[in-house]
């Protein structure tokens, strides 16, 4: 097996730079058009061949059907609930049995948890916040298509106030659809002090591939929050998902960040934001704040969130608007 | 080392796994199984053992991390009771599709609601459907004696599942009885390390496990892989009892007979009551009431045919079940009834309930399961499940109503 990629771990200047090596293969029953298999996809050039992916039950879990594996690591099923326990006890049997001289020290493997955000920021929140109070040495790549994706879209507490799901239907009570905010995984996680935390979007492999370069010097844990567009929950094309992925970070509605020891940084700050409306048009999720009618109260909602988050950053960064 | 020691029931658990080796220990405190990972900590900070211990943040990541690592080729030991064990449920079937050898010791404790800390087997059975082997002991040494035994059953390849062995918290959690502390290189040799063919976490050799399977013919395939592996392991656990028995001298069957070969009557118990039960026989038999007992002690894979070989013949059956399935009665009654089902002189079985909570199970409460026994000996309809109580329990429960301000009824 050839060996991982980019070494020596410095950060990389252009897209040539990336491993032209795959380390997950195509042909899985993961819909077209997925940004977060796309960015997992990216993912996996620097954590290289000896790798386990070590699932929660969404979407990515039909990545591995029997007897088919995209994978050229390993990989485990677990539950919704407890990916980041079975990655406890993967990387503690490899400790113990390198230790003790049952394994040789070369076979050991990054391990790598894959949930989405149903399991990550509701059901799975406890598991792994004891991961990461442990200080357990392993990774996680949430891909967050902001719903329930493999049940058919339905809300998760990832889910964005004003997006249409299948439990949050339009209605008239609820003109928005979700009235409920996103959580603040990110926030949640960072209180933790891992040791490196970050958000990475598909459409920015540069920066989600320095940021994994990045973490791959560190132990402990190393979090990820990837944006994983839907077309087929968030209703739209599926050779729009790179427009979609790039317009919510230049509409600043999705900050790429970092955080090392707890310290957050924005890696990267458009100049200038464009209105969120941009992100939000053309979103089947969406429709309802524009169709029949103009919602221009959760329009102006959305915008005056986005605005907020961004005024806060520059107040506490001092960054250049 | 003193080769015999006072030890408690939980205590000799710890023991079991000390001698077994482990490589890993994920933990997760509960009542009244906590002395067990109070005293593997303990170890494992002394340095006394080599494994890894690690407090997880619920008994449903404890399973995981503890399925997750004998995956990956560790000997892996933990312990849990009554509600934890409904808390890490989805696990239990999650680790016995992963068919991966571990043990779990569970402290049984009566379920909530109402809450409480005493024992009956509504926790440990509510799990008989899960895949895990189930051993149910009766004594600090038989406890680990079959953690011993376990391992070797759990690691055979012709059987590659977890196991869960089974004591009763309190009555024998926390009573200390003589055990015979096998030294370290005799289990060694009957136990050697765990050369795991199947670990699948390495650089070398990467696999997935735990793949989804679409279509119910690939998933019946490896449903039926568990049952066969069930029935493997009646068995493989008779070679490993005999095996055991030859180096240690201490022999342990799929089921304990006592005081059977004559008997007319027999009582059919599990666990620490069954040792008052046994004791009833002999006070009966001294009065000369030819009655025996059969312990059930695997309860997965189930002995049906060396129940039934015990069983058939005898003038009626007392199957004293430590557990209630609401609605339907004692739930090791149905499959002892299954089990005779169609046999021939298959005896009549009388349905008892008792021992809920830790309730004690008082002579006068045996005496009046013998009357029913010779009522249904004699050809009377004897309906149960017959729910046993004393006039004494009756009439306190009637001060705690009223204390509590209910209206009791007469």
């Amino acid at each position: 097996m050839s060996t991982p990629t980019s070494p020596e771990l410095n950060a990389i200047k252009n897209l040539k730079q990336i491993a032209r090596e795959e380390f997950i293969l195509p042909g899985t029953a993961i819909c077209g058009g997925c940004g977060g298999l796309a960015a997992l996809r990216l993912a996996a050039k620097v954590l290289g061949p000896k790798t386990v992916f070590v699932n929660a039950a969404g979407c990515f879990t039909l990545l591995a059907t029997f007897p088919y594996t995209p994978f050229k690591g390993s990989w485990l099923y677990t539950t919704m609930a407890s990916a980041a326990a079975g990655a406890q006890g993967v990387r503690d049997a490899l400790d113990v049995l390198i230790a003790r001289g049952k394994v040789p020290a070369e076979d050991d493997v990054e391990v790598v948890v894959v949930a989405g955000d149903g399991s990550t920021y509701d059901m799975a929140l406890s598991a792994t916040s004891g991961a990461i109070f442990r200080g357990l040495d392993f990774w996680y790549f949430c891909y967050d298509n902001e719903s329930y994706g493999n049940t058919g879209m339905q809300m998760s507490s990832a889910t964005p106030y004003g997006a249409r799901t299948l439990t949050t239907p339009v209605g008239e009570k609820t003109r928005a659809g979700t009235e409920h905010g996103k959580k603040d995984l990110f926030e949640i996680w960072r209180a933790h002090r891992p040791a490196y935390l970050a958000t990475v979007s598909p459409r920015f492999p540069i920066d989600l591939t320095n940021k994994f370069l990045k973490a791959k010097r560190l132990r402990g844990p190393k979090l990820f929050i990837a944006h994983a567009p839907c077309p087929t929950g968030w209703l739209y094309e599926p050779e729009l998902t790179a427009d979609y992925a790039r317009l919510a970070v230049e509409t600043g509605i999705f900050a790429l960040k970092e955080a090392v020891d707890g310290v957050v940084t924005h890696t990267y700050v458009p100049r200038r934001h464009r209105p969120v409306e941009e992100y939000l048009r053309g979103q089947g999720r969406y429709r309802h704040l524009f169709e029949p009618v103009r919602n221009e109260e959760a329009i102006q909602k959305i915008q005056e969130q986005v605005d907020h988050y961004w005024a806060n950053v520059h107040e506490t960064t001092g960054a250049a608007r | 080392m003193k080769h015999r020691q006072l030890l408690t029931g939980n205590a000799a658990a710890a023991w079991g796994a000390r001698l077994a080796d482990v490589d890993y220990i994920p933990a997760f405190p509960i009542t009244p199984q906590t002395e067990i990972i109070e005293l593997l900590a303990q170890w494992a900070a002394d340095g006394t053992i080599p494994a890894r211990f690690v407090t997880m943040d619920s008994e449903h990541s404890m399973f995981t991390a503890a399925g997750a690592a004998a995956a990956t080729g560790a000997r892996v030991f933990t312990a849990t009771s009554s509600q934890g064990l409904l808390y890490g449920f989805e696990v239990l079937y999650t680790i016995a599709g992963w068919r991966v050898p571990l043990v779990v010791v569970n402290v049984s404790r009566a379920l909530a609601s109402p809450i409480t800390l005493e024992a009956d087997h509504n926790d440990i059975l509510s799990a008989r459907d899960s895949g895990f082997l189930q051993i149910h002991t009766e004594t600090c040494q038989e406890i680990l004696d079959t953690i011993l035994m376990a391992y070797r059953l759990a690691e055979d390849q012709r059987v590659m599942l977890p196991v869960l062995v089974n004591l009763d918290g309190f009555t024998l959690s926390f009573t200390r009885e003589p055990v015979d502390l096998p030294t370290a290189a005799a289990v060694a040799e009957f136990l050697p390390p765990y050369q795991p063919p199947h670990a699948f976490i390495r650089g070398d050799a990467p696999m997935a496990q735990g793949a989804a399977v679409l279509g119910g013919a690939a998933y019946s395939y490896f449903r039926y892989q568990q049952h066969l592996a069930q029935e493997n392991a009646l068995t493989v656990h008779q070679e490993i009892a005999a095996e055991f028995a030859a180096r240690f001298g201490r022999h342990y069957g799929l089921v304990e007979p006592f005081q059977l070969d004559d008997a007319e009557y027999v009582l059919v118990m599990s666990n620490a009551f069954a040792t008052k039960g046994k004791a009833m026989v002999e006070r009966w038999r001294a009065c000369g009431v030819k009655v025996g007992l059969l312990r059930l002690r695997v309860l997965r894979p189930f002995p049906a045919a060396a129940i039934a070989a015990a069983l058939t013949g005898r003038k009626a059956v007392a199957v004293i079940d430590q557990n209630l399935a609401p609605g339907l009665g004692g739930i090791t009654y149905q499959e002892i009834a299954a089990a005779l089902y169609g046999s021939h002189a298959c005896p009549p079985l009388v349905n008892v309930v008792g021992g809920l909570g830790g309730k004690d199970i008082s002579e006068g409460e045996f005496a009046a399961v013998l009357v029913a026994l010779q009522q249904a000996a004699a050809g009377e309809q004897v309906l149960g499940p017959w729910l046993l109580y004393t006039k004494p329990e009756q009439e306190r429960m009637r001060t705690l109503l009223k204390i509590a301000g209910k209206e009791v009824l007469a």
